[in-house]
């Protein structure tokens, strides 16, 4: 089940004088839920294109199930497509949409006719079968062009941006829903998206790229809290970040000195590898792992900083701080509204802001 | 406000009074008792019985189909070709083809026809309804081109390459998806050609052999000796037709493949 399923090696693509793909590699394993995440412009559409055979790379190979694709046509990949805007074929129903790829395969009438039914409960789209795509909905439209590809059992399912053309209701809903259909049908599902809570939803592991290049490969926990470099911890969620440099190496552990703040306080943290004494790192806390505090008293917290409530924002189930430690560095504090007995720090209160040396993800430059 | 609608209101009929107002005096004396057009002596449909008993322009109605027909066909094959190779196929000069396919919408008519005419006698073709047929061809491949084009433009390119993607040939995505969605501009196109090829005298002039006579042709001469009201009667059928034709390219080139 580990198998090479899918495989890029160095793939080039130019667009005129720009790179788009720029020596990418990837594997893919069988039944993997794996995501391309990028900001526009990073190439994962065009990598998407490539896999689904429309582009051809410049250099390099893709290989499906072992086989190179160097010459084979989108029409005879054993892959299928959801396009971002879904491109369902407008004169045909539901139904004949779903059969189109099935039609082409020369697939017997009767085979048709029991695969587009079953395809058809997946989606829960029966009652609508014989609807025009203009007459369903957003959320229709996107099952139908889901229906569409998967009822040709592909090896491979490529999405482009799933579902970027839905609401933000409809979205959550429908990335547990892509989650569990790929479950069901085990197949290799390559998405990609700009989206980063799409990705981590959904995904087994994510690829995180940008200009063309690839920057990091990991599941969404690795990907999220221990990001490789700052594009990809910022990308990824909001990050609070702090220059220093290490001052002392204590085994797996390290003391971060923050030259950027006053009095220049030495944090605990991980030994990033690599990075030795003296080396310059950024240390990066998400929102959510910061503990803020009034009280003075010593805690068993690793670290702690002094800081000033900058900002209160109450969203509904949590808080959102922003809490400066000097006057041109404010970093945000996340915390849920757990309890209805839970602090609220208004705008100007004096606190601490504390965390464990676990929760930071320290950078070497 | 509303005086500026009254003034807009009043213009517009003007308008359709001078556009019209010819066409209708001249349908209402189609059924004008008197031989004379100029008075009114009652009800009559003796000229359209008169017109069906004419074997002469029955003749020239026949060609007239027949080359609206062949040049419709021979219009609609080339221009539907020209329109998915200019939009679809990037080739070099294309710009040019371009140009040079949209020409014949510009110049004069008369210069088409002698051009034709000219052109078949160099070549040695004799003047007959194959050479008329030939020329209506040329002047209604551009408007077909010019119409599929612009249905093929506003087309999600990405169809095509769904149905590619869905296991179809180049030729069977063009088949089963860009040919469905671009057949009301087709017909639409057709039907406007074949209007044209139907009312066309000048190219027709020129390029039209002896006995070659089609029914602008024939109206023509039927003029020249004296206005019957016969010709009204023939011309308020041929204002009908070529109306509902023009009604109904219209109402298909306008009618989306993704309503019901």
């Amino acid at each position: 089940m580990t198998d090479n399923h899918v495989e890029l090696r160095d793939v080039v693509k130019r667009h005129g004088a720009t790179l788009a793909v720029d020596g990418l590699s990837l594997e893919v394993g069988r039944g993997e839920f794996f995501s391309i995440l990028g900001p526009s412009g990073a190439g994962k559409t065009t990598t998407l294109r490539m896999l689904a055979g429309f582009e051809r790379p410049d250099q390099g190979d893709i290989l499906i199930e072992g086989r190179s694709m160097r010459q084979v046509p989108p029409n005879h990949r054993p892959v299928n497509l959801v396009f971002q805007h879904y491109a369902l074929f407008p004169h045909l129903t539901v139904a004949g949409n779903i059969a189109f790829g099935l039609e082409m395969r020369r697939v017997p009438t009767a085979e048709i006719q029991d695969r587009v039914g079953t395809i058809l409960d997946m989606v829960k789209l029966r009652p609508k079968q014989d609807r025009l795509p203009a007459q369903l909905s957003g959320g229709e439209q996107q099952r139908v062009a889901l229906a569409r590809a998967l009822v040709n059992r592909p090896a491979v399912l490529l999405l482009d941006e799933p579902l970027g053309a839905l609401d933000q209701q409809l979205r959550l809903d429908m990335q547990v829903e892509l989650k569990a259909i790929q479950e069901q049908v085990g197949i290799t599902f390559i998405c990609v998206t700009h989206h980063q809570e799409e990705a981590l939803t959904m995904s087994d592991r994510v690829a995180v790229m940008n200009h063309g290049r690839l920057l990091q490969v990991g599941s969404p926990q690795e990907i999220y809290e221990t990001p490789a470099s700052l594009f990809v911890a910022n990308f990824i969620g909001i990050s609070n970040s702090l220059r220093g440099r290490i001052d002392r190496v204590d085994e797996a552990n390290c003391l971060v000195r923050a030259v950027d703040l006053a009095g220049q306080p030495t944090l605990l943290a991980r030994l990033p590898a690599g990075a030795g004494e003296g080396s310059p790192v950024t240390l990066l806390l998400r929102p959510e792992r910061l503990c803020l505090s009034s009280e003075v008293r010593r805690s068993s917290y690793d670290n702690e900083l002094p800081a000033r409530i900058s900002k209160a924002i109450y969203n509904g189930s949590g808080m959102q701080y922003q809490v400066a430690l000097s006057d041109d560095l404010v970093w945000a504090a996340r915390l849920s509204n757990s309890s209805s007995n839970q602090k609220r720090f208004l705008p100007g209160e004096a606190v601490f802001i504390r965390w464990n040396a676990d929760e930071g993800v320290v950078l070497s430059e | 406000m509303s005086r500026r609608r009254a003034w807009l209101l009043g213009a517009s009929l003007a308008d359709l009074l001078f556009l019209y107002a010819p066409i209708v005096v001249l349908i209402f004396f189609s059924f004008n008792a008197s031989r004379l057009s100029a008075s009114w002596r009652g009800f009559t449909l003796q000229w359209y019985r008169l017109l069906a008993e004419d074997h002469a322009l029955l003749a020239a109605v026949q060609n007239s189909l027949l080359v609206g027909l062949a040049s419709t066909f021979v219009a609609t094959l080339l221009g539907v070709c020209a329109a998915v190779g200019l939009e679809r196929v990037p080739f070099k000069g294309r710009k040019l083809v371009e140009g040079a396919l949209l020409l014949p919408l510009v110049i004069p008519e008369v210069m088409m026809g002698v051009s034709l005419m000219l052109f078949f006698a160099l070549v040695k073709v004799p003047l007959s309804l194959v050479t008329v047929t030939i020329g209506h061809a040329a002047f209604n491949l551009p408007i077909v081109a010019v119409i599929v084009r612009a249905r093929l433009r506003k087309l999600d390119p990405t169809l095509e390459e769904a149905a590619r993607d869905l296991g179809a040939t180049a030729w069977q995505a063009f088949r089963r998806v860009t040919l469905p969605l671009l057949m009301p501009a087709i017909l639409g196109s057709a039907l406007m050609a074949f209007t044209i090829s139907l009312d066309d005298f000048i190219v027709t002039f020129f390029t039209a052999g002896p006995g070659a006579t089609t029914l602008p042709l024939k109206v023509y001469s039927m003029v020249r000796s004296s206005v019957t009201p016969e010709i009204n009667a023939l011309s308020a059928i041929l204002v009908l037709v070529s109306m509902s034709l023009i009604a109904s390219s219209l109402v298909l080139q306008r009618k989306s493949p993704t309503q019901d």
